[in-house]
């Protein structure tokens, strides 16, 4: 993937021990990726994979980058989440899904913020990149 | 009563130490030798290992079934339908035992895996064992010569990866029709619930000849991606949640197979003014089908998590429902009077503790519940939710996302067309109740539903012979019915001339 233009404002954050655990993983497994699933089971989680093993669609909205790891949510989501900050953290767990971390006993999970209005009109002033921009 | 805890003396469930691998008909270990711990929801500790399977146990387990796959494939529909019929008779025989397992293993009362999951998945093995008998293809005479015949023949080998919210009855949604249809099976159960399933095969595997149902336990990236990208399956079902449903996908299109996919929804459930115009059996009944956002501690793809209530009516109804969920109260599983069980896990209560978290943040009124329930003593590290009901609207992230938790969203709606629009206004459509004494407006409304199934004066009845599926991102596919078999059928055509003489082209 080519690169995408500079982001003002991430709508996405991580906690250290999130942090750490990114890194743990990038040393086993190279570069990561994250995606913000929905649906049941483990819908509403995020999922860590070796970057490039999902192919981004091109209205997939990128939400930030952390630690090095670019966090992607699919298009028709995004408008549902779109008045939201997500932070990024790490619980105990089992884990599910093909993500990265479910063999380390722990799991990704997002906690939730509510955007300011400040940050409502950053976005609105410069919109998050999507998966068609890096073509 | 109260079940006795399994590994305890005198429970109807020891387990081994650890199960291995179920390939060729033999437990067989890792390749690499590693397990991992799995930990009851009831009570937070680790109970047995696990096999932590690869890619060489997936590859193993393709061998093994591509091996058993001709004779099986070629073996008489009524032998095969024989076999699961045993099979459905071994589980029956032994209902109590993998009810206690299935309780153990994912933390859903008894009471539900006695009456529900385990009947369920027995009739399920029994009506594909009936509808293959009756599967046929078709003949037609093009002319008088020329005619056509098609002919159902099984895929061969296919990956079926299941979820964790009802580990034997998904399994037995999936493997029966497929078993069915003549095709060999690698399995990978949910790395949270494992356990009942390998109880399971432990009982009746010795049922299948050798290969054709191989189950390789582990964790998705490790075990579960190796099947769904294997060059060597024809077919790939998955049941989970969206970003694994377009990876899986993205899988298959390198081997351009076909998937089906079970991926979740937000399921309204609706509420008409006229349910309160009497206060009769049938307003219980609705007031019973609002509280259905608890079964299984809500974690049902289908879970009717968003409650809309016609506004003329929506304070008494909701008054009276609130005043009947709070009714129950999470208890011991193994209880056979507890209604709400454990969560799964506990990343899953802790998701759920963030939903309830944001709804809050979003402005949304917690009217019941809202926490987490410590019940002491054994069970004082189990995961447990008190049930959940929030008032709000439908823009709102608690009314968007399935929490697969015990957690309902309640909203108002004006007239039919209102309803309809709240109703349709999700990513999803899998599920929908709808609750009227209106013969018109249930038909009507049931229609305009984007949803492959409405329960209309009823809710969470899951039987055999009726389709369940998804519209829009909730998937792929119709389980639950004859026509299920399609999905793991090849058709040959075999076009025929039965004219001897030249067709005068050259």
């Amino acid at each position: 993937m080519s690169t995408l233009p500079d982001q003002g404002f991430s709508q996405v954050s991580v906690t250290d021990a999130a942090a750490a655990l990114i890194r743990r993983l990038v040393l086993d497994h190279g570069p990561v990726m994250f995606f913000q699933s929905g649906g049941c089971c483990d819908g509403s989680a995020p999922m860590c994979w070796p970057k490039g093993e999902f192919r981004l669609g091109e209205r997939d909205v990128r939400l930030g980058v952390i630690e090095g790891a670019e966090y992607w949510i699919g298009g028709d989501q995004y408008e549902r989440w779109a008045h939201t900050r997500l932070v990024l953290d790490v619980v105990p767990g089992r884990g599910a899904g093909f993500s990265l971390e479910a063999p380390e006993g722990v799991r990704f999970i997002i906690r939730s913020e509510l955007c300011s209005l400040e940050e409502l009109t950053a976005l609105n002033n410069t919109p998050l990149p999507r998966g068609g921009d890096a073509r | 009563m109260r079940y006795v805890s399994p590994n305890s003396p005198g429970s109807l469930v020891q387990y081994p130490d650890r199960y291995d691998h179920y390939i060729n008909g033999e437990w067989v270990p890792p390749a690499r030798g590693r397990y991992f711990e799995n930990v009851s929801p009831v009570t937070g500790r680790p109970f047995i290992q696990i096999a932590r399977g690869t890619h060489e146990d997936v590859e193993r387990a393709l061998d093994a079934a591509h091996a058993a796959k001709a004779a099986w494939g070629a073996t008489p529909a009524a032998a095969r339908a024989q076999i699961l019929n045993r099979i459905a008779d071994v589980m029956e025989q032994n209902l109590e035992q993998l009810a206690v397992s299935e309780t153990w293993d994912n933390g859903k009362p008894i009471r539900e895996t006695l009456a529900a999951d385990l009947p369920l998945a027995i009739d399920h093995f029994r009506y594909f064992a009936g509808v293959i008998r009756a599967n046929e293809g078709t003949a037609a005479e093009l002319d008088a010569n020329t005619v056509t015949y098609h002919i159902k023949e099984p895929l061969g080998v296919v990956g079926q990866i299941i979820p964790w919210n009802f580990p034997l009855l998904m399994a037995a949604w999936k493997l029966a029709p497929a078993l069915a249809a003549g095709n060999c099976v690698v399995l990978k159960p949910a790395e949270q619930t494992p356990a009942s399933i390998m109880l399971w095969v432990s009982l009746v595997g010795h049922l299948l000849p050798k290969g054709v149902l191989n189950i390789v336990n582990g964790f998705g990236i490790e075990a579960g991606k190796p099947l769904a990208q294997s060059p060597r399956i024809s077919k790939v079902a998955f049941t989970g949640e969206t970003s694994t449903g377009r990876l899986i996908m993205q899988y298959a299109s390198e081997n351009i197979i076909p998937v089906t996919l079970e991926l979740g929804g937000k399921s309204p459930n609706i509420f008409f003014a006229d349910v309160m115009a009497e206060d009769d059996a049938f307003r219980q009944k609705a007031l019973e089908g609002f509280g259905m956002f608890m079964l299984n501690q809500g974690e049902v793809c289908t879970c009717p998590s968003r409650a809309l209530i016609q506004r003329s009516i929506y304070k008494d109804f909701l008054d009276l429902a609130v005043e009947r969920a709070r009714l129950t109260v999470p208890g011991d599983p193994l209880d056979t009077n507890t209604k709400l069980g454990a969560q799964a896990s506990n990343d899953q209560l802790e998701k759920i503790l963030s939903y309830i978290d944001i709804g809050q943040k979003e402005g949304a009124t917690l009217r019941m519940g809202g926490e987490r329930v410590r019940l002491g003593g054994e069970l004082e590290h189990g995961y447990y939710c008190a049930p959940t009901v929030f008032e709000g609207h439908n823009k709102m992230r608690v009314f968007q996302e399935e929490i697969f938790g015990p957690v309902v969203s309640v909203t108002s709606f004006e007239d039919d067309a209102d309803a309809i629009n709240l109703a349709n206004d999700t990513l999803y459509g899998l599920g929908a109740g709808l609750w009227t004494r209106s013969v018109h407006n249930a038909y009507r409304v049931g229609r305009a539903v984007q949803a492959g199934r409405v329960w209309t004066n009823c809710y969470h009845l899951y039987p055999a012979h009726a389709a369940f599926g998804g519209y829009k991102h909730s998937g792929i596919g119709r389980e639950n019915h004859h026509m299920m078999l399609g999905h793991y059928q090849q058709t040959k055509n075999l076009l025929v001339s039965y004219d001897p003489n030249p067709m005068g082209f050259f």
